[in-house]
């Protein structure tokens, strides 16, 4: 019994990760029906930045993690503005394609710079708690709680102020809308920060849990994160956050019961037998298509 | 009886798209579906060629039931249709628009195909050549060598009605033809579709808004409102329909 | 100085000429193959390169197969395959335990094409698998598939221990040589472009351009998606499998979602919806990434840049939905043409 809620807990913390990623690419695809590609390696660059703030600015666990998030932010955004907007009225997989680039040259530019992994350093005092035989680390309980909050904080912005109106708007038509005089660009722009800096958070928080971090750890995670968005229905706030909870717990439990190397195996094999079943993903609706 | 539709009803999720619609069509007959926008009529189209599943009813043409095939068994049963919006397959030339129509007609298997082998070289040979003369009744064949694309508008629609006839249907379901087109090339079109009519021995259902075309060439009309059926008849009966105008105009109109 | 308005015009002029006499001599075509098919022997025999470059050139040609291949379904179907490399890895792996342990080993080299056969027909069972879901899904969601399927067969290799697990398996005997490679290439090229220009190939393209009007205009379209899935991932296993005998080591890691994302560059670097453009785009792409070795990690920076600018001036790749006319087949390219002499010949007596 102790055993499960251990890994439970080790659930709720990977999934958190996963679903703050997912929501990144959950909010790009929504309003640009785009599938950005270098989100993954988005991730990797808040982690390098966290590395980077914490090694040489020597800064505290807080201040680390709103550089991380502000800088990733404006990467985001400048990536947007330079590599996918020119491409808003070409082939949608043009600009597919031109993330996939963009990620890769994210890589590249970091082996360059970092040609070997690097080591963290611990910025979060190592405390533990144990409660009835399950072991909580102060770590653990701050990467689900700010997850969970940044989560909220999205849901809050998407839902009920005036630029979240804007994306669900822009989202649903992106000629008729701008002539209401919601302006487009800048909308895409801050749906851009704030799904970079999300994957930036979960970089942050993962190169805490494992320290050790290299250009390409962004790749697999990106990926996964990116499945997780589709389990939940891509496009839908809600759908990347269960579907990254979804993922982490199943990949939890798969380490937890059976030998490691079937992780990925199992992961993606119930996400192909979900997608026979619910081929939209968890909340997502297919658009009709008019005929 | 060459179609003919039973208590069809269709729902896109709680909303009632058409409810009990019946129709029945004489071999060789034109007739034409009106109706305000949003009142069902593609809907029809959709449910008779199969991109929608009928949620009741059946459908049969030729004595067979068509509800549940999927749409290139119907299309490959003799019924084409064209599209509100023009959908033609824009990057492709124009001969090639009207060659894929003819997909079930090619008679060489996938090795064939590989190997440009066997029956493959005579078929293809023939298909063209049966293609381009069809382009050549639409007087299209100058055009044969174009992208789809690059086409003049009234060429795309006709590129598209020549595209539904080289799948040989007997029953032609066309969309609209009329939209887009300038009031004085109505009577061009009217006489273009009773050409076709004759030239090919067809059947035609259209939808269309124009009522001078409707009222014209139709030989029986049925009004669609909200998914029913309010109103069928002669075109004289229907200009006379007080429950058509209400639809069409709001109560007191007049056609 | 004042020539030199005049002079590109007419440099242009000769080199557009220049082109079209080459590009209207389609017995050229022929004649490059047969000298292409017999310096494949000679090089090797005589070592007239050195080895490196041999080496080089034989990659460049399963890349053409691996490039052409997925064009097929992301190019000319237009849907967006991701985990080609999957297809890749049971060729790989079929062939080269079917040359390790199953065919003897003083066999081995003759029934090499029995192999590749083999690498390929496995190849395509699965991509049946993987073809049945593009009936119901298509664009991210099928990517999506793929992308899970790459990640499964990887998984799936890493756990089975008799076939190497994570380690793989070493000493595959060398048995790609060049001419192998440059015969499966042109005749995987020749294949997939005789499909491409055949009924099942406007099918496969009329998907890409209205999936509900080709249905509605009586395209089989579940039939044509299966054929495109086969052959695309047959073509990819026998790629894989000339790729296993010529590497002679495989590993899980070798076909992982990078390689994938490597032959999707080179699709959509050289153009989507053409055969001539993945040629290109996986030559490019490989001699390029040889080229730039010296430059160490920086040639990694200049690939996806190369990409990016690529995308942004040209978003359909170098000759996206353009074909080199020699690609072409004669009665497709003069249908008209030749109809229209036809017609002439059947009207002349009647007037």
């Amino acid at each position: 019994m102790d055993y499960i809620l251990q890994q439970s807990l080790n659930a709720l913390q990977l999934g958190s990760i996963y679903a703050l990623i997912a929501l990144g690419y959950t909010m790009v695809y929504g309003i640009l029906t785009m599938i950005n590609f270098a989100h993954g390696d988005l991730f990797m660059v808040g982690a390098f930045f966290c590395f980077i703030v914490a090694t040489f600015l020597k800064l505290s666990f807080i201040p680390t993690l709103l550089i991380s998030m502000i800088g990733v932010a404006l990467l985001g955004v400048a990536i947007e503005r330079v590599a996918y907007r020119p491409l808003r009225q070409a082939p949608r997989v043009s600009a597919v394609i031109t993330a996939l680039g963009v990620g890769i040259l994210l890589e590249s530019v970091m082996l360059v710079i970092f040609p070997y992994p690097q080591s963290v350093p611990t910025l979060l005092p190592n405390i533990t708690w144990t409660i009835g035989g399950v072991t909580i680390s102060l770590l653990q309980v701050i990467i689900i709680c700010l997850s969970i909050g940044l989560m909220l904080l999205l849901d809050f912005i998407v839902r009920r102020t005036m630029v979240g109106m804007a994306m669900r708007a822009i989202s649903w038509d992106k000629v008729i809308v701008p002539l209401m005089g919601v302006p487009l660009n800048l909308i895409i722009s801050v749906t851009f920060a704030l799904g970079t800096s999300l994957g930036a958070a979960a970089g942050v928080m993962y190169s805490q849990a494992f320290p050790v971090i290299d250009p390409y750890m962004g790749v697999l995670i990106g990926w996964k994160a990116f499945i997780s968005a589709v389990v939940g229905g891509i496009g839908n706030i809600r759908g990347a956050m269960i579907g990254g909870f979804i993922l982490g717990a199943v990949e939890i439990m798969v380490v937890a019961f059976f030998p490691s190397t079937y992780r990925d195996f199992v992961a993606f094999t119930l996400l192909l037998v979900l997608l026979i079943f619910r081929p939209y993903g968890i909340l997502g609706q297919p658009r009709p298509q008019k005929v | 009886m060459l179609l003919q539709a039973k208590h069809v009803t269709h729902y896109f999720g709680g909303l009632c798209a058409v409810s009990d619609f019946n129709l029945e069509v004489q071999k060789g007959e034109l007739i034409g579906i009106i109706g305000p926008n949003g009142a069902g009529k593609t809907t029809v189209f959709n449910l008779i060629t199969g991109v929608y599943k009928a949620t009741q009813g059946s459908i049969q043409f030729e004595g067979q039931e068509l509800v549940g095939r999927k749409p290139n068994e119907i299309t490959t049963l003799g019924i084409a249709r064209t599209f509100q919006n023009i959908r033609l397959f824009k990057e492709l030339s124009v001969l090639n628009n009207v060659r894929i129509a003819a997909y079930s007609q090619t008679n060489y298997n996938p090795l064939e195909a590989l190997l440009h082998a066997g029956r493959f070289n005579s078929a293809e040979q023939k298909d063209i050549d049966t293609a381009m003369d069809l382009l050549a009744v639409f007087q299209m064949d100058n055009f044969a060598d174009e992208a789809s694309k690059n086409l003049p508008y009234g060429l795309q629609r006709r590129l598209e009605i020549a595209r539904a006839m080289a799948t040989k249907p007997k029953l032609l379901l066309l969309d609209e033809p009329a939209a887009g087109i300038n009031p004085n090339e109505i009577v061009q079109l009217m006489e273009f579709i009773q050409w076709i009519r004759r030239q090919f021995d067809l059947t035609i259902i259209l939808i269309e808004h124009q009522m001078r075309l409707v009222m014209n060439i139709c030989e029986r009309i049925k009004v669609l409102d909200f998914g029913a059926t309010i109103a069928e008849g002669f075109p004289i009966e229907i200009q006379h329909n007080p429950k058509v105008m209400e639809a069409y105009l709001g109560e007191g109109g007049e056609l | 100085m004042t020539n030199q308005s005049a002079t590109p015009h007419t440099w242009r002029d000769r080199i557009s000429a220049g082109w079209e006499a080459i590009v209207s001599r389609r017995w050229l075509l022929t004649v490059l193959l047969v000298i292409g098919f017999a310096l494949s022997f000679l090089i090797p025999r005589f070592g007239l390169i050195n080895p490196y470059v041999q080496l080089v050139m034989m990659y460049v040609g399963i890349n053409i197969i691996l490039a052409t291949s997925l064009n097929l379904v992301n190019g000319f179907m237009g849907e967006f395959s991701v985990g080609h490399a999957g297809f890749m890895a049971v060729g790989a792996y079929v062939s080269a335990l079917l040359s390790m342990r199953v065919i003897p080993a003083n066999l081995a080299a003759w029934l090499f094409p029995l192999s590749i056969l083999a690498g390929g027909a496995a190849a395509a069972l699965i991509g049946l698998i993987v073809a049945v879901p593009s009936f119901r899904t298509r664009g991210d969601y099928l990517a999506i598939v793929t992308l899970a399927f790459n990640m499964i067969v990887k998984s799936v290799i890493e756990n089975i221990d008799a076939i190497g697990g994570p380690r793989g398996i070493p000493g595959i005997p060398k048995l790609t040589t060049m001419p192998w490679v440059f015969g499966c290439m042109v005749l995987a090229v020749w294949m997939m472009r005789n499909l491409v220009y055949s009924n099942f190939g406007r099918g496969v393209l009329s998907i890409r351009e209205d999936e509900i009007a080709s249905d509605l205009m009586s395209v089989n379209t579940r039939q044509v998606k299966l054929i495109g899935f086969m052959v695309s991932s047959f073509f990819a296993g026998v790629a894989g499998a000339l790729f296993a005998h010529l590497l002679q080591f495989i590993s899980p890691r070798v076909f992982d979602i990078l390689k994938s994302t490597d032959i999707l560059i080179m699709v959509y670097l050289g153009g989507i919806g053409s055969i001539a453009g993945s040629i290109l785009g996986a030559t490019i792409f490989t001699i390029l990434l040889e080229v730039l070795r010296p430059l160490g990690y920086f040639r990694f920076v200049l690939m996806p840049l190369l990409l990016i600018f690529l995308m942004l001036y040209r978003p359909r790749g170098i000759m996206g939905l353009r074909e080199f006319r020699w690609f072409i087949p004669g009665y497709e390219l003069f249908a008209s043409k030749v109809w229209r002499e036809k017609r002439e010949v059947s009207d002349a007596p009647a007037s």
